[in-house]
């Protein structure tokens, strides 16, 4: 027993990986986080227009994600099971804060101003909410019953639609895909999920009730971008014209012409996959996708190892959450999904949500090296 | 018991887990693929058509840009316009060799330095392939000269844009403004998709506050060019949706008589049509030629404009604040009358001068012998002061500032022109939060007659004069009267109502007084009064810009010009069915009667001239 448990552990050689150990870093998730965010520098450079300033302000973002996730990789799970529900809390309080704050200042408010620095309660309910549906999950039995299940519906819910309100359409599919994912790996019954599809779609009307009317031409300029080229189509069409005139080998690094014409809008944030495909060709989205392949396969390796519910349902999750990151954004700016203010994880500039993500790797590899032997 | 039953359920979640990962794993990579599969539908079966629309971006979303609308006066005359002008313009990535082919041209149309250096600056700031002019407003000698080139200049070539023009140039300056230059503060804050063609984007008076009206829709056009950015053929197209015209209720050959009439001296004459509120004469003199301010205005021009004494660039009507002088009578009397502060047959003693219970000051009349006894009625034929001042510390300034300001005093009128000022109209509670000290008895009698802090626009007096015409219904002054395209027409902005409670006989009073300012012997605008069937009521003003010492005299002829009086006049007419009311402000004009009234005078005449040939030429 001894003996399998030590050979699945990663034995690193070397001296800088016993560092790694004892500073409880995952080292394979390590060298595939490391090269994303090496990726992302060198395409930012080139999505930039060689704009050094984006780069630096993108480094001290990403220094700073990997400093947080090192100092949650330490944290035991034990801690992040017994606070879920008060972390929770917290989240749901600032989130009703901002809107509050919003409504005070008449107009859209994510953000929380603490003087210091400005905070974003819905990155934070993206970890808190996972979080929670797998420690209430885990208190009882699985698969849930319909009464835990209409719970867990509910704690998605409420984060969901106040990020929505905000109005931060994007966010809110990555909350209530992550509350989601809990109740998946939780083993929630097809037959219940194939239901609550159903309902979901008779539901679209409604939902289109309520949305935005920016919202509403975003989905239909998805469906039909060619009917506004000048307005809200032209980033579809000109993503589209970015991949394509790309081909298989791609134009090279900075050989992008879309972007340095100024063709391609949001070329360094939501659309940057634009810009990689242009540069990179299809090898290049080949390679990119079997690295975010690589990823979420250890993700849920590590998920597969943890040792209690808890820790599998939320490892689980956030492999899964990281996952609809790269299908969204990349569904997007290849013209099969909305355009959805999602960024390509780890490799897209701005926002905090870098941050958030390597956060939960944080979590992830907490769970991995705090592991007891049987 | 329970610990059997959680060892069993561990064993069932266990490979429930498992099975549900090895699950989201299949999802994973059969979604993945569904990726790859439109990957490789873009890239590799789409890539020839993808690239050839890439390529030198052969495929252009070009703009189209809509015409602006026009601005008509009443009479459907233009007062802006969109006329055609040449402009040499060029662009960069199809020019071999810059230098040379910028001293070559400079050598042939002989451009100023300074122009070859603006330009340098703009093509940096430029996106690739955009055409950016290097001479606007080419002459046809400019155009001949290079059209016999022009094939030794690739990439330079001559477009024709509109240009934005207005006809009576300084005359409707004030009123129309003038577009100009999108700068980079207005870009923020513009629409970008709709304003992806233009370059410029109104900045004043009506140009700006119809800005959205005006603009129109963009269109586009998806055009295939060649290598060299040249446009090869037009694949797809959306018009363009033009700018809607608007019909202003002003009337320009009024507006040219007032601004005539004003002359050598500054000031502004505002006449607003009573039973509409619609504005017929906006005027505020010097005006400037907004003209320049449309294609760029030469620094030292615009420095020379701005640093003038006569400060042309300011809009007296809308923004100019002066003391309204003894305009303000008719206002303070009516409060005296709905007050039951005085009645109008009671007569008061004038002896020149009014004096505060217990002050030695003395508070003059104009008049240095005064006026003797007086009622309410001669009191606004005669102005005098005597009578007001011991009216307004009856009145008190609490109830003074209470009906003042239900005749629009102290506040915007709501015009549909943005920077309107606001005015000032005292009142205690407002001198204790701004200057921190109690109301003095000696302010609220000089409030009566119109001086110390009272301080009204032009254009707000037209409005209060306007509204005791109408008996008391509120007026709302307004420029645009309908937006109208070719298929469809709607009215300007919504008109506020409301009406101030009157009583008829105390109006009726007033207004008496007011026509003898005009028709009787010793009125104070009594010039005005010739060759005419129907009668004017009016009011002079005269507003102090030097403080004047108790015992020292004030003549004319001794001060500076810049010191002299304000004169100021309002007017309204026929008397008994008002249709017409005027505010003449003249600065350092002296004596309102002399000066400013017989500017309302003029106006009124001509107005109810046309009106009364109107109904004659419809029939």
């Amino acid at each position: 027993m001894k003996t399998e448990t030590r050979r699945e552990h990663f034995e690193p050689p070397s001296v800088l990986g016993n560092i790694l150990r004892k500073l409880h870093i995952d080292i394979p998730l390590f060298i595939g986080l490391f090269f994303a965010s090496l990726l992302s520098f060198v395409i930012l450079y080139s999505a930039g227009s060689q704009d050094m300033d984006i780069l630096m302000r993108q480094g001290a973002r990403v220094g700073l994600a990997f400093l947080l996730m090192t100092v949650l990789a330490h944290v035991n799970p034990y801690q992040f099971k017994r606070y879920s529900a008060m972390l929770f809390g917290m989240g749901l309080f600032l989130l009703f804060a901002v809107l509050i704050m919003g409504q005070i200042g008449k107009g859209a408010q994510r953000w929380l101003d603490l003087g210091v620095f400005r905070f974003q309660p819905s990155e934070m309910i993206k970890i808190t909410t996972p979080m929670m549906i797998a420690w209430y999950l885990s208190e009882h039995a699985l698969p849930p019953k319909p009464k835990q299940l209409f719970i867990a519906t509910l704690l998605i819910l409420i984060p969901t639609l106040l990020i929505a309100k905000q109005p931060d359409l994007g966010t809110a599919l990555l909350v209530a895909s992550s509350g989601a994912g809990v109740l998946f790996f939780a083993g929630l019954s097809w037959r219940f999920m194939l239901g609550m599809s159903a309902v979901l779609a008779s539901l679209t009307p409604i939902l289109w009730h309520f949305m935005h009317g920016y919202q509403r031409d975003r989905v239909l300029t998805f469906l039909n971008p060619e009917a506004d080229p000048l307005g809200r189509g032209y980033h579809i069409i000109q993503s589209k014209i970015a991949i394509g005139s790309g081909g298989v080998y791609g134009k090279g690094w900075l050989g992008s012409t879309q972007s340095e014409l100024d063709f391609l809008p949001e070329s360094s944030t939501d659309f940057i996959f634009a810009v990689f495909a242009e540069e990179f060709g299809l090898f290049g989205c080949l390679g990119l996708l079997v690295l975010y392949l690589l990823i979420i396969a250890r993700c849920l390796f590590i998920a597969s190892q943890a040792q209690d519910t808890y820790s599998r349902l939320l490892a689980s999750s956030l492999a899964f959450t990281f996952f609809v990151y790269v299908f969204v954004n990349i569904g997007m700016v290849i013209g099969v999904l909305p355009v959805v203010g999602v960024p390509l994880p780890l490799i897209s500039y701005g926002g905090t949500s870098i941050v958030t993500l390597l956060a939960g790797f944080g979590i992830l590899m907490s769970i991995h090296t705090h592991k007891k032997f049987l | 018991m329970s610990r059997t039953y959680s060892i069993k359920d561990n064993l069932v979640e266990n490979r429930l887990f498992i099975n549900r990962i090895v699950a989201a794993f299949i999802a994973i990579s059969l979604l993945t693929s569904g990726l790859v599969v439109r990957l490789i539908y873009l890239q590799i079966v789409g890539h020839e058509h993808y690239a050839s629309l890439a390529k030198d971006n052969s495929v252009k979303i070009v703009p189209l840009v809509p015409t602006r609308g026009l601005i008509y006066d009443r009479h459907g005359k233009v007062l802006a316009e969109n006329t055609p002008s040449y402009s040499l313009e060029i662009i960069p990535e199809q020019v071999p060799d810059m230098d040379d082919t910028l001293s070559r041209l400079q050598k042939l149309l002989d451009i100023p330095e300074e122009k070859i250096e603006l330009y340098q600056k703009q093509r940096k700031r430029q996106k690739r392939f955009t055409s950016t002019p290097l001479l606007i407003g080419l002459n046809e000698e400019e155009l001949a000269k290079f059209a016999v080139v022009r094939p030794y200049f690739p990439g330079v070539d001559i477009h024709t844009r509109l240009v934005r023009h207005y006809p009576y140039s300084d005359l409707t300056a004030h009123v129309i403004g003038y577009v100009g230059r999108i700068n980079e503060a207005e870009l923020k804050d513009l629409p970008v998709e709709e304003y992806r063609g233009s370059s410029h984007v109104g900045k004043l008076g009506i140009e700006s506050s119809y800005e959205t009206e005006l603009h129109g829709k963009t269109g586009y056009a998806e055009i295939e060019t060649n290598v060299q950015a040249r446009p090869l053929n037009t694949l797809n197209e959306a018009n363009p949706a033009s700018g809607t015209n608007l019909y202003l209720t002003l009337d320009i050959d009024l507006q040219k008589t007032a601004y005539d009439a004003l002359g050598i001296y500054n000031g502004a004459v505002v006449a607003i049509e009573i039973k509409t509120g619609g504005v017929l004469v906006f005027a505020s003199r010097p005006g400037f030629d907004p003209n320049p301010f449309v294609v760029g205005i030469a620094n030292d021009a615009y420095q020379t404009l701005q640093s003038s004494e006569n400060q042309p660039l300011y809009n007296r009507a809308l923004r100019g604040l002066y003391p309204p002088g003894s305009t303000v009578k008719p206002f303070i009397a009516l409060a005296g009358l709905e007050y039951d502060a005085i009645s109008a047959q009671q007569k008061l003693f004038c002896p020149g001068y009014y004096q505060l219970p217990g002050s030695p000051h003395k508070y003059r009349d104009w008049r240095k012998g005064g006026h003797g006894s007086v009622d309410l009625n001669e009191a606004i034929t005669e102005s005098c002061d005597v009578y007001f001042y011991r009216l307004a510390s009856t009145l008190g300034i609490d109830r003074i500032h209470e009906f003042m300001q239900k005749f629009g005093f102290g506040e915007k009128s709501g015009i549909d022109l943005v920077g309107e000022k606001e005015g000032l109209l005292p009142s205690r509670e407002w001198k204790f939060e701004k200057k921190k000290q109690a109301w003095y008895p000696g302010e609220t009698l000089i409030t009566g007659i119109g001086q110390g802090y009272h301080q009204v626009t032009p254009l707000q007096l037209a409005r209060a004069t306007a509204t005791l015409a109408n008996r008391g219904v509120i007026v709302t002054p307004y420029l645009v009267d309908r937006i109208a395209t070719l298929t469809e027409s709607k009215p300007g902005p919504a008109r506020q109502l409301g009406s101030i409670p009157l009583k008829s006989e105390n109006i009726n009073d007033v207004v008496n007084g007011m026509i003898n300012v005009v028709h009787s012997q010793r009125g104070t605008a009594k010039g005005i009064s010739k060759n005419i069937n129907y009668q004017i009521a009016g009011k002079t003003g005269t507003a102090q810009v030097l403080g004047i010492k108790q015992n020292a005299k004030y003549n004319e002829n001794d001060i500076d010009f810049k010191y002299r009086d304000h004169a100021l006049f309002i007017a309204f007419a026929p008397a008994d069915n008002p249709k017409i009311a005027v505010a003449v402000v003249v600065e350092n004009g002296g004596h309102g009667g002399s000066v400013a009234a017989p500017i309302a005078g003029q106006i009124i005449k001509q107005y109810l001239n046309d009106e009364m040939a109107k109904p004659a030429n419809e029939n």
